[in-house]
């Protein structure tokens, strides 16, 4: 198995506000192989950018990592300190946000902005961070750098913003690359560009990639693989072919229902009813998903499903792997799929 | 590009003469109905003398022949003479303060912003802890404390109580700019201490600084390279509140230390009805306010690259 | 809850979807704006006290004729320059005690004032009882600050709103008025209008219609221009409501928060109008008391009476206090920008 680059052990993280402690994360765990991608999946607040957020220790100040490890080449990055800390942002662990018509500074000229990525890790002359600053734009597709580095944020378009935001992020060689949902605030046609190029780069220049996102779709296209969070915890995680079609836990059911794809010729599309539950304390006992979950058994409302084994990679934390469960009968678009899939798998092997 | 210049600078100055007219006319008008003669010593006057000094001054035309003198005159840079200080011209009685004035504004505007932005940065950056909390009360107080009573506050305690600075005067040289300088740089310390926190806080929460700490920033790297960069360029905008306010704080300030400047002639005239001396200083401060606003605009352009002119917008 | 798997009795692993339909409801509805925002001002200590202040002063101020022991403007010029009295209150400065040639003296005694008779804050070089004549005056700032943020209110949301709502060359040519209008320093307009009027109350109250509501109208219009092109109003302006419906219903709602906290900022300001005016002897007129006619008596006489200036002084600042720290907690409950 290839090298470790990242593990996350056990880690739980709230927040402290107004109408009380809200548990955003809770005991995630999960590791990132050298040269991965790794997607993790899920809706707004189920968690996932609070947990990338701790791996950068990045957390608004009300924040509190209340357990857990985070190891880097086995060095826990929650017990650096902030010195040290800085030292790894942007040089070993580096993010790309959300918004790229947000992410530069409005004031300042992008080439400095890259170079400044650039000389905050290397003592480099002026020279020598200029042309690197120029080569990464070139990198990331941003034809003529020489003119374009000297312009102002607001000249270029969205996508070419998030070009120059994965230009500064890969400015040290990180190890890490975290994606926090880098595609959301970009029409379609540009979402397809981003994701070539982040697929494209880390051919390149062979980081790990965290990819966060709520969209499938992408996930299908650049991940080796996917975890699904729902209310602060991995629900289930696995390759990226065993979640797409042999999902286990009913919250990837839904998830993956929902997706439109060519195939469906659905009047409407399935939504998961209800909305994610609050996780403010007390959080409710059980499993969180159980509520909205129409295979829900009544283990659930009193007892958290531990994480069963599906395969050496699939995991899935849903009491309906337990022997005892009742046999679930699958959406047929994914038990269709799931066939489809077996069969491959079978030819494929024989 | 310079043609979107000339125009923008050609419409600008024309708004700046015509609000410069309609003040001198509106000030013209409001003197004209002034009640009260301007003389001093008008009981002892009999009525062929007042005859007489009115001719000499030509307050016996009618209302508008007067105002299309007077226009006509303060093109020519003539604001007509004191009525006070007997045949003294009014620019000569006003430049000899201008300048007094000018030091004095400055100062205050200069150590009241430095002071206010460092304040109001420390406390964004220390939001929501006791040093957040002090600076925004001490903000608070400045701005609830009016600068005539923090003038004679810092009279009493450095001046009369210590004696560690001249209680007034313009006479010592630097030592007796001090005090008048603090008392009138109290509000625009509160204002852009006021200012700057909120926009700090903004610029701090925002994406941008987000991502430059994601890239291994130190904090004070962070406020220094990109907070101020951007929090700074808003406070251009109340450069003209805070003119208003050392205007008119001059006013007192000015008399309290018996500063000999504009601020000081000011209410002397005014409560001696010095028509011209008045009306000169109304068009004075007008045309500074009006100015700081052109300026302002302008500065605004050239330092914000989103709004800068030439460029192109998306 | 973790428990050993084994341990779960076989009976709780069925499906259990008859039970499930009625059981969840979505969490709990997000309180709406205004009473989140009255929760916020409630956490926050120095606008919940600076707002219980607030009450006392202006029912204090308020009932001035009912608490003021003396006539504001009766003079007794054998009782000149009283220092403080407070029955039961030994601290020197007030105690009716001041000192003569070195010598702490009693000034009532001095002047023949019976002992159950006192001067809480002193008296001025008339004999007038300050503590009146403070009790007034703060009424009188009370009424200006009233009238100030009901023209902040009243002309400078109207101003605003048509500005922003009637937009094309209506609004260019209100703009263009705001903006020369703005260029007038306020204060020496004033004073100008002051010295052609008579001065006093009617007087303050004209100036300040002419000059305070300008931030106000242009805040007003900035926040309308931005709503007025907002999904919701479009979807009411697709849906044929009227302009002054949509000013009324879509637009004003939504910007009364930053009204409130602008209204409240502008009453220290025309608090501080009124004393400016009045210390630099243009503002009210004399006999009557203000906390501006009162700070420019104590003035004159601060080196000798120093009690005549300070406690006019300190009343004013902590009025000005009061309302700035209750105008800072609104605006912290109110303004979305800035909640975290």
């Amino acid at each position: 198995m290839a090298h470790v680059r990242l593990e996350v052990k056990n880690l739980s993280v709230s927040f402290s506000t107004f109408a009380g402690k809200v548990h955003a994360v809770r005991g995630v765990s999960f590791s990132l192989c050298d040269g991965e991608t790794l997607a993790i999946v899920g809706e707004s607040g189920s968690g996932k950018t609070v947990t990338c957020r701790s791996v950068m220790r990045l957390l608004a100040k009300n924040a509190s990592i209340d357990s857990g490890e985070i190891l880097l080449d086995g060095t826990d990055l929650l017990r650096l300190s902030e010195r040290e800390m800085r030292q790894v942002r942007g040089n070993e662990v580096a993010m790309v946000f959300q918004d790229p018509m947000t992410s530069l500074d409005p004031t300042m000229k992008i080439g400095r902005q890259i170079e400044e990525a650039v000389t905050l890790h290397r003592k480099v002359g002026r020279r020598e961070a200029r042309s690197r600053m120029l080569e990464l734009l070139r990198l990331v597709g941003i034809e003529d750098p020489e003119r374009r580095s000297r312009q102002y944020p607001h000249e270029f378009s969205g996508g070419q913003r998030q070009r120059i935001v994965i230009a500064t992020a890969l400015a040290c060689s990180p190890k890490v690359l975290i994606a926090d949902e880098p595609t959301t605030a970009l029409d379609v046609t540009m979402q397809a560009q981003i994701i070539d190029l982040l697929k494209d780069l880390q051919r390149k220049v062979s980081t790990s990639v965290i990819f966060i996102t709520h969209d499938l779709g992408v996930v299908a296209n650049v991940a080796d693989r996917v975890a699904v969070m729902y209310a602060g915890k991995i629900v289930e995680i696995g390759l990226a072919d065993e979640i797409f079609y042999d999902p286990r836990h009913p919250y990837t059911w839904g998830l993956l229902h929902a997706m439109p794809t060519l195939d469906t010729h659905m009047p409407s599309l399935y939504t998961i009813p209800g909305s994610p539950p609050t996780l403010t304390e007390p959080v409710p006992e059980g499993d969180a998903f159980a509520p909205r979950n129409a295979y829900a058994l009544a283990v659930d409302e009193k007892y958290e499903p531990p994480f069963f084994k599906v395969s050496d990679t699939h995991y899935a934390a849903t009491w309906l792997l337990d022997p005892r469960a009742p046999k679930a009968v699958l959406p047929e678009i994914l038990a269709k799929r799931r066939r489809e899939y077996l069969e491959r798998r079978k030819r494929n092997a024989g | 590009m310079k043609n979107r210049w000339l125009r923008f600078l050609g419409r600008r100055l024309l708004y700046m003469a015509l609000t410069l007219w309609i003040i001198v006319t509106i000030t013209f008008l409001l003197m004209s109905f002034l009640p009260g003669t301007p003389y001093n010593n008008q009981d002892k006057l009999t009525a062929a003398q007042l005859q007489v000094l009115n001719q000499k001054y030509g307050l016996n035309q009618p209302v508008w022949q007067r105002y299309l003198t007077y226009l006509n005159n303060i093109l020519h840079g003539d604001f007509g003479i004191s009525l006070q200080f007997s045949d003294q011209k009014v620019t000569t009685l006003l430049g000899n303060r201008v300048g007094v004035s000018m030091q004095l504004g400055i100062q205050a505007a200069v150590f009241g912003t430095v002071v206010g932005i460092v304040l109001g940065t420390i406390a964004a950056m220390k939001h929501n802890t006791w040093i957040d909390t002090f600076c925004s009360l001490f903000a608070i107080v400045g701005r609830s404390a009016p600068n005539f009573v923090v003038a004679v506050l810092l009279q009493f305690v450095f001046a009369v109580t210590l004696g560690v600075l001249p209680i007034g005067l313009w006479n010592e040289g630097f030592r007796s700019t001090v005090l008048p300088t603090l008392a009138l740089s109290i509000s625009p310390m509160a204002d852009s201490a006021r200012f700057i926190r909120t926009e700090m806080l903004e610029v701090l929460n925002s994406d941008y600084i987000e991502f430059a700490r994601a890239k291994g920033m130190s904090e004070l790297h962070l406020v220094v390279f990109h907070g101020l960069r951007n929090a700074l360029i808003p406070l251009i905008t109340i450069l003209g509140p805070i003119t208003v306010s050392l205007m008119t704080g001059s006013l007192v300030v000015e008399n309290i230390f018996a500063v000999p400047g504009i601020g000081e002639q000011f209410t002397k005239s005014v409560l001696t009805n010095d028509y011209y001396t008045i009306m000169a200083m109304t068009i004075l401060f007008s045309a500074l306010l009006v100015v700081v606003i052109f300026l302002t605009d302008i500065l605004y352009q050239i330092i914000d690259p989103r709004v800068r002119i030439g460029g192109d917008r998306s | 809850m973790k428990a050993d798997p084994e341990a779960i009795p076989q009976s709780l692993f069925r499906f259990r979807h008859a039970e499930k339909a009625a059981e969840q409801e979505a969490g709990a509805a997000a309180p709406s704006f205004w009473k989140d925002a009255w929760l916020r001002l409630c956490r926050n200590k120095g606008a919940v006290v600076s707002m219980l202040l607030l009450l006392i002063i202006v029912v204090v101020a308020f009932s001035a004729p009912a608490l003021a022991p003396y006539d504001p403007n009766a003079q007794n010029v054998p009782r000149a320059n009283l220092p403080p009295r407070i029955p039961g209150v030994g601290i020197p400065g007030l105690n009716g005690y001041s000192s003569l040639a070195g010598r702490p003296v009693d000034r009532y005694k001095l002047a023949g004032v019976p002992a159950d008779t006192n001067y809480y804050f002193g008296t001025d070089e008339f004999g007038r009882d300050l503590f009146s004549r403070t009790l007034y005056g703060t009424r009188i700032s009370l009424i200006i600050a009233f009238v100030a943020a009901v023209l902040d209110l009243t002309i400078g949301v109207a101003y605003g709103l048509t500005s922003a709502m009637k937009g094309g060359r209506v609004d260019t040519v209100m703009q263009r008025l705001l903006e020369i209008l703005s260029g007038i320093p306020g204060l020496v307009l004033v004073v100008l209008i002051l010295l052609v009027f008579s001065s006093g109350l009617f007087s303050i109250i004209f100036a300040l219609a002419i000059s305070s509501w300008i931030p106000m109208a242009r805040m007003v219009r900035a926040q309308t221009l931005r709503i007025k092109n907002m999904e919701y109003v479009l979807a009411a302006r697709a849906l044929g409501t009227s302009e002054v419906r949509i000013a009324l219903s879509h637009v004003l709602p939504n910007i009364a928060g930053i009204v409130v906290v602008r209204t409240m900022f502008s009453i220290p300001a025309a608090i501080f109008f009124e004393t400016f005016l009045s210390f630099i002897g243009v503002g009210m007129k004399i006999p009557n008391a203000s906390l501006g006619t009162l700070l420019n008596g104590g003035y004159k006489v601060f080196r000798i009476y120093p009690y005549q200036m300070w406690i006019p002084a300190a009343v004013l600042c902590a009025i000005m206090l009061v309302f700035n720290l209750f105008a800072d907690g609104l605006r912290d409950a109110l303004d979305p920008r800035m909640k975290e």
